[in-house]
């Protein structure tokens, strides 16, 4: 018997939110729309569900140019062409022709599948739209070969946006949303544990504290997120910085060893060097 | 069952439907969640709410719903919080020490009670100090503020001590959103489109090549296309600055919407009129000028000129020599909008005032004169008929 709940895995701490939120989308079959700051983990969490619950994964990568249907299935016209020129039997069944897409083999998968459709805002705005039925349903039509594809089995599927565009609402209906908020300072320390189970106890603690900090700066292009903090942190461990060094760099003071790795944007930083400066000015 | 939080979510404007609330039913039923206060509100959040925008919104109607308080909000949203109290201005980092010393005024209750009366007392906009309502200050009310009990009004939570959100802004910019969303702008810019295939030709032609192969005896003869692009350049000049301030978000919008829907698109700014320069980047208008001359010089008659600004200035700033407010120009503002416009004939100007202060204002009379008429507010159905003048030859 496959495990049908998702209770995070040992590289992925899942909030209790997140966690309901991926079983009532399997209880009940419906899409999951994720949102969230970038660095949160959205595409990670469909990586994990689908390790977490042993199902096969399928991913659906959205680029600017992808249509919803190339999702479903592609018909290789030139192909086709070539082999008639050849007098290749293939070519009198139109089915030969039919390229499938991501959509049609989680449909077909012979277990219960997770299926990522990834950065849906990416796509041209009708895009959603034209998923409609598919993601209700879980059936389309070949029109090609005349044949209705329906879900072996409802796959779980998991929608993840950046915001870049706004949803229609007759897709949003259709599924569940969980927004993934940016993790607090006991959620991020489970996170950092996970992930550097030796790091020492006073260098994380002011690691964390400098990452905050930076976080409340106002006005900055880009906050640095988990991934950037993990990547930090890795710096941090490289170099053998002491957690006194990252003390004295209190970051209302001094910017912080390593700043490229949590700042990504030059304007950022300098920003944060001028906001600084200010600091050290008033507090002299 | 339900029924009254389901109508309560919607009297509070977020959209939920039928199918979202037989969901959730349908959720409850299926066991999904334990009998847990914290994990219904989870679920019903999971189920009922689709942007992160509505979920301050549906923190309150939950609360209130639980609790069976009938709080204050209707009332306290018949007292209007002018936003512009609300833009963050300073925000007050306090010592420790300071914060301790900020005592605690009675419970929840006294608090809503009090906001309601000082929000009826208060008459203007505030900023600081240890009482009013308003920014970076001290009093429980307001935003980016340190009280420990504090109720935030509009702005991002910065001390994250505030017992109870009461986000004001989120509802305005909702309520524009419904108007205009970049969606919707989307959807009216597209009338703008007009494909074109130009470029390399490496798409297959289907229906070219079966009739070429046909007509080859059967021999295969491949056609191949340039991909339909959309062929509608676009030039937008921007008011900025002064008047257009309160602009400036539904401006962004329609920008955002803009770029991504056409490929040639190029943006320049300006102050209330044209004249002999634009600037190129906003932030840097003083050093980054480029004149005037240059646009007609550069774009083809076959770009798309679309002016945005409220046309709400002095007279003298389009009538006369010398009239412009940050210069001394040698030629009217008038001279300079007659040759751009018969630089670019396909033309319209978007206005974002409200069509009914128009005739009120002469300077927009001036502009419309000029424009000859293309003058179009900036609305859904102005944006439409902007659309159709850009495109009419």
């Amino acid at each position: 018997m496959q495990a049908t709940r998702f209770t995070g895995t040992d590289r992925y701490v899942a909030t209790d939110d997140l966690m309901l939120a991926v079983n009532a989308a399997i209880t009940l079959s419906r899409p999951l729309l994720i949102k969230g700051e970038p660095g949160t983990g959205k595409t990670q969490l469909a990586q994990e569900v689908a390790a977490g619950l042993s199902r096969p994964l399928f991913e659906w990568h959205i680029k600017s140019t992808t249509k919803a249907q190339q999702g479903l299935y592609e018909y290789d016209a030139v192909s086709r062409l070539r082999d008639s020129q050849l007098g290749d039997d293939r070519v009198r069944d139109i089915s030969n022709y039919i390229v499938r897409g991501r959509v049609w083999e989680a449909f077909a998968c012979e277990t219960p599948p997770v299926l990522l459709i990834d950065e849906i805002d990416k796509a041209d705005i009708e895009f959603p739209n034209d998923l409609l039925r598919e993601l209700d349903r879980m059936e389309f039509f070949v029109y090609e070969t005349r044949e209705l594809i329906k879900a072996r089995h409802r796959p779980l599927i998991i929608i993840t946006s950046n915001n870049e565009k706004e949803l229609p609402d007759a897709f949003l209906r259709r599924c569940f949303f969980h927004y993934i908020r940016f993790p607090d300072e006991s959620t991020m320390q489970r996170i950092v544990d996970m992930h550097f189970p030796g790091l020492k106890r006073d260098l994380l603690k002011e690691a964390l504290q400098v990452f905050y900090t930076l976080r409340e700066v106002p006005g900055l292009k880009k906050k640095p997120s988990t991934s950037e903090l993990l990547d930090w942190l890795k710096l941090l461990l490289a170099e053998d910085i002491a957690a006194d060094a990252l003390r004295e760099s209190d970051a209302k003071k001094q910017i912080p060893p390593m700043h490229g790795a949590l700042l990504k944007n030059e304007q950022d930083v300098h920003l944060y060097e001028q906001l600084l400066f200010l600091n050290r000015r008033n507090a002299r | 069952m339900l029924v009254r939080f389901f109508l309560a979510l919607r009297s509070a404007g977020i959209p939920v439907s039928t199918t979202e609330f037989l969901a959730l039913l349908e959720a409850m039923q299926a066991r999904v969640a334990s009998h847990s206060v914290e994990d219904f509100y989870a679920l019903a959040r999971l189920v009922l709410v689709k942007d992160e925008r509505h979920y301050d919104r549906y923190d309150r109607v939950y609360a209130d719903y639980l609790k069976g308080i009938q709080t204050s909000f209707e009332a306290l949203a018949q007292g209007d919080v002018p936003a512009d109290w609300l833009r963050s201005k300073a925000q007050l980092l306090l010592s420790p020490e300071e914060q301790a010393a900020i005592n605690k005024l009675g419970g929840f209750e006294e608090l809503m009670r009090q906001f309601a009366q000082r929000l009826s007392e208060q008459s203007g906009r505030h900023e600081g100090g240890s009482k009013w309502i308003g920014t970076g200050g001290r009093s429980p009310f307001g935003n980016d503020g340190y009280h420990p009990e504090g109720v935030r009004v509009g702005g991002q939570s910065r001390n994250q001590r505030a017992v109870k959100v009461w986000d004001r802004r989120e509802f305005k910019n909702l309520a524009d959103n419904v108007e205009l969303g970049t969606r919707n702008i989307k959807v009216a810019l597209r009338r703008l489109r007009r494909f074109a295939r130009e470029g390399a030709q490496d798409h297959l032609d289907l229906d070219a090549t079966i009739s070429a192969t046909a007509r080859n005896a059967g021999y295969l003869d491949l056609k191949l296309v340039a991909e339909r692009r959309n062929a509608i350049k676009v030039l937008l000049l921007l008011d900025v600055g002064g008047s257009m301030d309160r602009y400036v978000r539904l401006c962004e919008e329609l920008f955002s919407a803009a770029r991504s829907e056409f490929k040639h698109l190029r943006q320049y700014y300006f102050h209330n009129c044209v004249y002999e320069s634009l600037w190129i980047d906003n932030a840097r208008r003083h050093q980054q000028r480029l004149p005037t001359t240059e646009l007609w010089r550069t774009y083809g008659p076959d770009y798309r000129l679309v002016i945005v600004g409220d046309a709400t200035m002095s007279p003298y700033e389009i009538s006369q020599p010398g009239g412009s407010v940050e210069h001394w120009n040698e030629e009217s503002g008038a001279r300079w909008l007659a040759r751009l416009l018969s630089a670019f004939p396909h033309h319209a100007w978007l206005n974002p005032a409200a069509r009914e202060s128009w005739d009120r204002t002469a300077s927009i009379g001036m502009a419309r004169d000029l424009l000859a008429g293309r003058m179009y507010p900036l609305t859904l159905a102005g944006l439409d008929q902007a659309a159709r003048a850009l495109t009419s030859q």
